[in-house]
């Protein structure tokens, strides 16, 4: 009996695999084609004075060059300024956010999360064009009114060395937080009730169970939002690209738009790939350092 | 038995405690949310020089002549909206078609290399756009020699890894009991795919497409990079190209973003239900 068995068996995996590779096999060409041989293409090009016929290699020059780039520090310590600037002050607003949404009703909750969402539907080109205008340095500028109604004058924000990041930054603030709010109202939603009856029995606080059971029991998602958070802080293009262009003098240059302009702008390839090779190192050691010190107890 | 004290007795304090928390968060909502107010309302000016005239907070004439501004701005004003339509619309088809059969073929097809094959595909996940960017416009551009070419638009998009991976997790949750039966029924895998599991993942294969489209919609960095003729640009591409030629004039610009804009939001309202699931979807479990 199992000796006839077995042969009918392993004919029906062998055909169940070759579904298996069918299903798989436009997918894995696209990746293949599009990711996969870009990034092997983007370590041989780091090597080369890249030239679209005869390429010559030049072993670690794009290397050595981009780390005595002053301008490539500059960059990254832009980037860094932007990132600790508006993460952070993301993930604290959307927790509070979705605090203050936790005790109202369904619907409500419902309203806030859309309203929260909606500025993420709008192109980032089409929020740059307000923002811009926002922004305009002349007095009767929105920005400038607000700032001389309190005060503190008018500047022009996207234009001086001095307010040009600060500018970025509290664009970043006030855009769409929504992604993290119903992210953390999901995972505060699924936190059981018995710890808080718990907690209440033991005559705990909203302050005290909010610090001893929310926090402790969000700390996966806020490490989640964490980590994506950062990972696309730093490679944020876009907004300087589109407002300041990088300027002035180059205090709004992050590492995302170096490397765009050193590739599309100078056409210096091999320059462009191994800075690019070098942020991804630098993205992948951050992730690695938040993932050993942030998530030491925290179980996937 | 909730972070919040339910006042089970006293109403009236559970009352004005939700109230004073939908005034704080309706504050914040008004701050996020005018950027777009303003966008829209300054939209129906007069397509003056901005040198003429004062920013207002409310509206205080309306007027479609910025509209009709933006449209006369090129002959190809509209074709960059239709441009837009295409490439979203098609490459989102192709990565609910390629991404569903991929996810099911990794969750529930057992074939060699499986489980490598996919890591593969998690670690690439995480490689920034910056690496491939360089690489993939000369493949584009300078082998392949298809720049401004729908094809070019389309191409790179076809199927997202993080797509596949959306529709894995998803599917893996369908019993394979379920799969067995259809199988002694004598279905064959092609069967199972459109006729067990295509019907049971119709709200991810939703979301999917609903993010995958607006996602194309708006891309502005790759269509950018590609096109080099106004006939052949998408809106995101055309509406900064219209920025830089007409720098001062405010109320046609505001115009043009929410033209980019409007097909979004009217998405948004009309399928918020999807958008909203699909924040969730692909985020970890908490």
């Amino acid at each position: 009996m199992t000796e006839y068995a077995k042969p009918i068996k392993r004919r029906k995996i062998k055909g169940d695999a070759a579904w298996g590779y069918a299903f798989i096999a436009v997918a894995l060409l696209v990746f293949a084609m599009f990711t996969l041989y870009p990034v092997i293409s983007a370590l041989i090009i780091s090597f080369q004075k890249y030239k679209p016929i005869g390429s010559e290699f030049v072993g670690f020059e794009n290397y050595t060059e981009t780390f005595k780039d002053k301008l490539f520090w500059k960059a990254i310590v832009n980037t860094i300024v932007y990132t600790v600037l508006t993460v952070p002050v993301s993930l604290l607003l959307s927790f509070a956010v979705s605090i203050m949404i936790l005790p109202l009703k369904k619907k409500m909750q419902t309203v806030f999360k859309a309203v929260y969402y909606l500025p993420a539907v709008a192109s980032g080109v089409a929020l740059s064009l307000v923002w811009l205008w926002i922004f305009d340095p002349m007095p009767v500028g929105i920005f400038n009114k607000v700032t001389s109604f309190f005060g503190l004058g008018t500047h022009n924000w996207l234009g001086s060395s001095a307010y040009a990041m600060f500018s970025l930054v509290l664009m970043a603030w006030l855009s769409s937080h929504g992604t993290s709010i119903i992210i953390y109202l999901a995972a505060l939603l699924g936190i059981d009730g018995s710890y808080y009856e718990a907690a209440e029995l033991d005559g705990a606080s909203f302050m005290q169970k909010l610090w001893y059971i929310v926090v402790p029991c969000l700390k996966p998602t806020t490490l989640f939002l964490l980590v994506t958070g950062v990972i696309g802080s730093f490679q944020v293009f876009q907004n300087a690209y589109l407002m300041t262009g990088g300027g002035p003098d180059n205090a709004t240059t992050m590492v995302g738009l170096l490397i765009f302009n050193n590739a599309f702008k100078y056409f210096e390839f091999g320059k462009a790939a191994a800075q690019s090779l070098v942020l991804a190192a630098i993205i992948a050691v951050i992730s690695f350092i938040q993932f050993k010190f942030l998530g030491k107890d925290v179980e996937y | 038995m909730s972070l919040y004290n339910p006042h089970a007795g006293r109403p009236q304090i559970r009352i004005a405690r939700n109230t004073v928390l939908i005034v704080i968060l309706l504050a914040f909502a008004l701050a996020t949310l005018f950027p777009i107010y303003y966008m829209i309302i300054s939209s129906f000016g007069e397509p003056v020089e901005a040198g003429a005239m004062d920013y207002k907070l409310v509206p205080s004439s309306f007027s479609l002549e910025s509209y009709k501004f933006f449209f006369e701005f090129s002959e190809y004003t509209y074709r960059w909206l239709l441009n837009s339509l295409i490439v979203a619309t098609t490459v989102m088809v192709t990565n609910v078609l390629f991404a569903s059969m991929a996810g099911y073929a990794f969750s529930k097809i057992k074939f060699k290399g499986r489980a490598a094959i996919f890591s593969l595909l998690l670690i690439a996940m995480m490689i920034p756009y910056q690496v491939t960017q360089v690489p993939l416009y000369i493949l584009i551009v300078n082998i392949f020699e298809i720049q401004n070419t729908y094809t070019a638009l389309i191409l790179p998009g076809l199927v997202t890894v993080y797509n596949i991976f959306l529709a894995k997790q998803f599917m893996g949750s369908i019993p394979n009991e379920i799969l067995e039966c259809a199988k002694i029924e004598g279905c064959n895998q092609f069967q199972i795919y459109f006729r067990i599991i295509l019907p049971l993942s119709k709200t991810v294969l939703a979301v999917m497409a609903i993010l995958t489209f607006m996602d194309n919609w708006n891309t502005f960095f790759w269509p950018f990079l590609v096109t080099n003729s106004m006939d052949m640009q998408t809106i995101q591409v055309g509406l900064k190209n219209f920025r830089f030629a007409n720098t001062t004039y405010f109320a046609p610009m505001m115009a043009g973003a929410t033209i980019s804009a409007l097909p979004m939001f009217i998405l948004f309202f009309s399928l918020q239900k999807y958008f909203l699931e699909g924040v969730t979807v692909g985020a970890v479990k908490g």
